[in-house]
């Protein structure tokens, strides 16, 4: 079976030859026409006066819009219409789109985009949290609360209690491939080709922007070139602009950003204040925990609801909390709108917690990889009882969530033991504090953490996805589903179901670019869904064409369908044996369909978000890993000297490609929260809007010795080929690496250190004088 | 301008050439090869790498900020490039696929492009040579068991091509401006006299070295340089003179090279040099044009002052000399001359007591928020000499002489170093930025010189020397 091969991405070959087509490799028709956009220099005012004769009057312009050249919705938002695409009169951050420009070449159009005359009267900014809650500035009428028992009632009964305050940055998502799109006019219908991990979203959005029915627009997505998170809404504006344009030209035409333009323009990580107060008994186990969130969420919604929901759902990682409460605000400020980013809040709820455990062990005095087991859930097997150490309250604790969810696949105990075994962790904390008794400079120190992530949309109605599957009369199958491939190896992963199913060598499968002509109303490429949803889709198609063919050959052979074997490339019915392509033929001539859709909906969820209580997942997915690092105490600056992982994907579909998703997420889960520091100045002004300035991970950034392995299990859900989804949960690794620092960092005196995230040098520098009491 | 290269085995004869076109922009829309990639467009992502071999040999560089007129005369080979003529794989290529070293597949033509150029020299330190290409998927360690596999293995007939084709006698010519209305406006000199000549007559044009600065002044500012001069064809001030008592650099030695020429002297500054940008943006920068453009937080100047070096300036005929620390007035402000332009860059051969500390958000490929740069002779476990320089602390690369005076004279111990510690306080009032707050600055330009007495003292400094 293809299914569990180690391969290649599908696009390897192409790849590293640079013959794989992104948006702006797409040879263009003649003609065609570029854009940009003038931008917004300040946070907050409203536009008194425009002179866009200059930007008209320079080389190669064609054309200049502004908001009211806009033929029908000025919009694109993905969520509540409060994101004009071109400024209405009000301006919300510095970047904010004023007017387009289209032009004959991409110089062209940026150089005249410079030229336009807008006068302002500006209004003070709403920048920091301070001002946000002073304004009252947020999304919804108040705070969200999750409760489970009586927190403060648990935290105040505590023998021991903290309590602290911490910042936790953004993160610019940094695809490779910045945003773009091209938009093809063609007999009043437009053909958008969009880098973008959610084409129906922007298929509706440009049938809004030109007010015609979704049929009148077809979007086409072979590839990103990096998503993370930052193409699921952001987008639209390129899309829609040159869907315009292109209207209003007769044209085709392209834009993409720049990339100070992409990170001026586009939303980022939300940035949180997460404020906890934590009871625990004098052993580690937590009796209750209270979190107060406060998410900086930009100008408009956009996503930020259902992603501060997800950093709710996220307080209690692996650990089971007895009684808990969350309360989240969703901040209204004048910066770029924070948008969807791997792990969707879940990374900052994570976040929380893992402080939580880490503060507490250090009051405590225990080993924090210890006292983190004893607070886990349940394993299934164990009925409800924790079981590293009993706990002391005698009634019997329900093994759920905060929100209400019982935890029943809970894989942490054994992944736990294996991990800490595997990586000697016992041994090296000793030899890291041998070290840092020997060392005054240099200190090292060495963490632990778990990852417990949900699994499905929170917003249940996403959870459904479809595809297309057509055998042709010589065997081979053209593949179509509603996922999008963003470098994360779904097209390989669903081929190989689909290769799987009929029981035929993979290069039979044609993987083909999601086309919602093709199949419509798909979801985002979102939420570590891809293969779980457009897998089991794929599979639905599969079995039916399969079926009809099975059916259509055992009458033939008088034989039982539910005998015909499809296996190695061939169909076996009875004594017969014929190729794929040979039974191919044969349904054909026989006149039976060797098309068909086919549909999947994730079972068992149901959510109430307003009442914080139901089960928004479908399952959890599970990780562990231990990070070393190395402090230079004299100036802050670090690296980590080595990391090792265990992580759960079910039974992998393709184990080459899952370990790439683990090296990946970990690493960019680390660079989130050491070096990637995003500074707005007081204007609103993001100073860090370029690679020289934004600092991800580079090549010497990832652990000297980093060893990753995949946990040998299997989903105990019905997923596609029981595997379970692996592009979000090792982004959540990562943390290892800011608790190590925090570890090295309390070598240098008795306090504890209360990093701030992202942990620069300079941050970890201000961490080492806080514990020396400086 | 007029230039001839080779691409990917092919010669191109250009005519009229824009000066300031990005190769990048010409490949991806004169010629339809679009398998370089623009990643940030400022030379920092090394999405566009290529491979552009020249006398030197093979270097990687960044497409997007290089213009045509500088591969005159050079062979340039893009990742289509990189398989051969009947389409096999670069080894590379092959081993990049069977270590799943793509995911979203976008950095990986530079990727590709960097190691084709270190398995061509025979480059293993691969963090090193990778430094300059960003991938926000992998967590690099498939690309790194890539490079790993290919080492030692031959390198392709199609690649060794590009070393025959080099046309020193045309890299080092003049550049005719066929197509240009008389005067001409743009230069590629061949040597120093010319470019002294054409630079008198002038003094308004922009010099153009390695364009790792003046590239996004037309790339991110969207500027239009005219009268511009390129230096690439200046062989002379590409030259290295090591004597008895002196190093030596010309204007246009990159600072690749000026790394591996201070490899024996001054090891230290040559581990500062390597993280210095990255091996794409260290094959073009130069050593003329980091001093010349000012900038206060350039690495090299710290560690030269430190060292005693002396800039010659050159005017015409006419050549004048000053100590390095007095070339940078003011913010901004430098003692140039118009037409004036840096001819060479020298120091004292001497015993190596420099220690250069580069401290940056990232190790590799960031710039600066502070270089500290320490020579402090000891004789008789008393400081004799001095020479302490800083970027990042100033408006311009400055020497901290309240803190040198605290030290002179003094024995070298904990307490004379503690003793000048508040010096810098005298020396420095830095700023605050995205890079480090003011008071990180300071601070940590203190611990610098603690550092630099630890490791005199043999004690464990250096994270990057730690291992698990």
């Amino acid at each position: 079976m293809s299914v569990t091969k180690p391969l290649p991405h599908d696009a390897a070959p192409l790849h590293v030859t640079g013959s794989a087509r992104y948006v702006d490799d797409i040879p263009t028709p003649k003609g065609a026409l570029h854009l940009a956009f003038g931008l917004s220099p300040i946070a907050k005012g409203r536009i008194t006066a425009m002179d866009l004769s200059d930007v008209k009057a320079a080389p190669g312009v064609v054309m200049v819009m502004t908001a009211e050249d806009l033929p029908f919705t000025n919009d694109v938002s993905p969520s509540i219409h409060d994101e004009p695409l071109l400024s209405d009169g009000t301006v919300n951050y510095i970047g904010q789109p004023v007017f387009l420009v289209v032009a004959t070449s991409h110089l062209a159009a940026r150089k005249a985009a410079q030229l336009g005359k807008v006068e302002y009267t500006e209004e003070t900014p709403i920048l920091t949290i301070e001002e946000a809650l002073a304004a009252d500035s947020r999304f919804e009428e108040g705070p969200r609360i999750y409760e489970k028992g009586d927190a403060e009632a648990a935290i105040s009964a505590a023998p021991r209690v903290i309590e602290a305050s911490f910042e936790l940055g953004g993160q610019e998502h940094f695809y490779l491939e910045g945003q773009a799109a091209l938009a093809v006019p063609n007999e009043g219908d437009m053909l958008v080709h969009s880098s973008t991990q959610h084409p129906t979203e922007i298929q509706h959005k440009v049938a809004e922007a030109l007010g015609v029915p979704m049929h009148a627009v077809r979007v086409e997505t072979r590839r990103m070139g990096g998503g993370f998170g930052g193409k699921e809404s952001q987008g639209n504006a390129l899309a829609v602009s040159c869907a315009i344009a292109a209207r209003a030209t007769g044209k085709a035409c392209k834009m993409r950003y720049d990339r100070d333009d992409d990170m001026v323009i586009t939303g980022k990580r939300h940035a949180f204040r997460i404020a906890y107060r934590a009871g625990f008994d004098e052993e580690g186990r937590i009796q209750g925990v209270s979190f107060l969130h406060h998410a900086i969420c930009g100008w408009a919604q956009d996503l930020s609801l259902p992603v501060a929901d997800r950093a709710m759902l996220h307080s209690d990682n692996a650990y089971l909390l007895p009684n808990a409460r969350i309360e989240s605000h969703r901040l209204k400020t004048n910066t770029q709108s924070a948008t969807a980013y791997r792990g969707f809040g879940g990374p900052q709820g994570m976040v929380g917690i893992e402080r939580v455990m880490d503060h507490a062990a250090h009051e405590l005095g225990l080993d924090p990889a210890e006292l983190r087991r004893r607070n886990y859930y349940a394993a299934p097997s164990q009925g409800g009882a924790a079981p590293q150490a009993p706990r002391s309250i005698s009634k019997k604790v329900k093994n759920t969530t905060p929100y209400g969810m019982e935890v029943e696949d809970f894989e942490l105990h054994e992944m736990t033991e294996a991990l800490l075994a595997s990586s000697d962790y016992a041994a090296r904390k000793e030899a890291v504090a041998r070290w840092n008794a020997e060392n005054r400079v240099v200190k090292k120190g060495i963490a632990f953490s778990p990852v417990k992530f949900g699994i499905s949309f929170t917003l249940t109605h996403l959870n459904q996805a479809g595809a297309l599957v057509h055998v042709y009369q010589d065997g081979s199958v053209h593949l179509n589903h509603g996922g999008t491939e963003m470098g994360q190896g779904l097209f390989q992963k669903v081929a190989q179901v689909a290769a799987s199913r009929f029981g035929i060598p993979l290069d039979l499968v044609k993987i083909t670019a999601t086309d919602t002509a093709k199949v419509p109303n798909t979801s985002a490429t979102a939420a570590s869904s891809g293969s779980d949803l457009n897998g089991m889709a794929v599979k639905a198609a599969c079995d039916t064409v399969r079926d009809r063919m099975a059916e259509f050959l055992a009458e033939r052979h008088q034989a039982d369908a539910g005998s015909v074997r499809f296996a190695e490339g061939h169909v076996e019915v009875g004594e017969a044996r014929y190729s794929f392509a040979e039974a191919a033929a044969l349904v054909y001539q026989g006149r039976v369909s060797l098309s068909a859709t086919g549909f999947y909906k994730t079972p068992k969820i149901e959510w109430d978000r307003i009442k914080g209580h139901g089960r928004p997942f479908y399952y959890f997915a599970y990780g562990a890993s231990v990070t070393e690092v190395a402090v230079d105490t004299l100036t802050g600056e670090n690296r980590i000297l080595r990391t090792d992982i265990l992580h759960d994907a079910g039974a992998s579909l393709n184990p080459a490609l899952d370990v790439g998703q683990v090296e990946g997420g970990y690493v960019q889960g680390a660079g989130w929260l050491t070096t990637e520091e995003l500074v707005w100045d007081d204007m609103g002004r993001l100073h860090t809007h370029a690679p020289s300035t934004y600092k991800i991970p580079a090549c010497s950034d990832r652990p000297d010795v980093f060893n990753v392995a995949l946990w040998d299990g299997e989903n105990r859900e019905n997923t596609i080929y029981r595997s379970k989804a692996v592009g979000e949960p090792p982004f959540m690794l990562g943390i290892s690496a800011w608790l190590a620092l925090s570890d090295a960092v309390a070598a240098c005196g008795a306090a504890y250190p209360a990093l701030n995230a992202p942990a620069t040098a300079e941050e970890v520098w201000r961490g080492i004088r806080r514990v020396k009491g400086g | 301008m007029d230039i001839t290269f080779l691409l990917n085995g092919e010669t191109v004869d250009l005519a009229g050439v824009d000066p300031t076109a990005t190769l990048l922009d010409w490949l991806r829309e004169e010629r339809g090869l679009t398998g370089t990639k623009e990643g940030c467009n400022e030379g920092d992502c090394g999405a566009c790498t290529v491979m552009v071999t020249d006398e030197d040999g093979a270097k990687a560089l960044n497409a997007c900020i290089l213009f045509l007129p500088q591969l005159h005369g050079k062979a340039v080979r893009t990742v289509e490039g990189a398989s051969g003529p009947g389409g096999q794989m670069h080894p590379v290529q092959k081993a990049m696929v069977e270590h799943h070293g793509s995911q979203c597949g976008f950095c990986t033509p530079g990727f590709v492009m960097s190691m084709v150029a270190s398995h061509t020299n025979g480059a293993t330190d691969h963090d090193t040579q990778l430094a300059g290409n960003l991938c926000r998927c992998t967590g690099y360690a498939p690309i790194i068991r890539a490079a790993q596999a290919v080492e030692g293995t031959p390198v392709p007939d199609w690649i060794e091509t590009d070393k025959s084709f080099l046309l020193p006698e045309i890299s080092r010519g003049q550049v005719e401006d066929r197509g240009a209305e008389p005067p001409s406006s743009r230069f590629l000199p061949r040597n120093a006299d010319e470019l002294a000549e054409i630079y008198a007559a002038h003094p308004d044009a922009t010099l153009v070295a390695g364009a790792t600065d003046v590239g996004l002044w037309v790339t991110k500012q969207l500027r239009d340089l005219d009268p511009v001069i390129f230096l690439s064809g200046c062989e002379d001030l590409k030259e290295i003179v090591i004597t008895e008592d002196t190093m030596r650099f010309g204007a246009m030695v990159d600072m690749n090279r000026m790394g591996d020429a201070l490899n024996d002297q001054h090891p230290s500054y040559a581990e500062m040099i390597r993280r210095y940008a990255s091996v794409q943006v260290r094959h073009a920068a130069t050593v003329g044009g980091n001093i010349a453009n000012g900038s206060p937080i350039g690495d090299n100047p710290p560690a030269l002052i430190a060292l005693g070096a002396t800039l010659h300036l050159r005017k015409g005929d006419t050549r004048r000399d000053l100590p390095l620390e007095d070339f940078f007035i003011d913010y901004g402000k430098q003692d140039l001359h118009p037409g004036e332009f840096v001819e060479t860059v020298s120091f004292p051969r001497q015993a190596d007591r420099l220690k250069c500390y580069k401290l940056s958000k990232r190790f590799d490929q960031d710039i600066s928020a502070v270089c500290g740069c320490f020579n402090i002779t000891i004789s008789d476990g008393t400081v004799s000499e001095a020479r302490i320089a800083f970027g990042g602390m100033a408006g311009i690369p400055k020497r901290a002489s309240t803190v040198e005076a605290a030290l002179i004279g003094k024995p070298w111990s904990t307490e004379t170093v503690q003793a000048a510690v508040p010096a810098f306080g005298a020396d420095f009032t830095p700023l605050t930025d995205m890079r480090a707050s003011a008071e990180y600055r300071l601070e940590t330009a203190k611990a610098m010189l603690e550092r630099y007495f630890a490791e005199d003292q043999g004690e464990a400094v250096n994270v990057l020397e730690v291992s698990a």
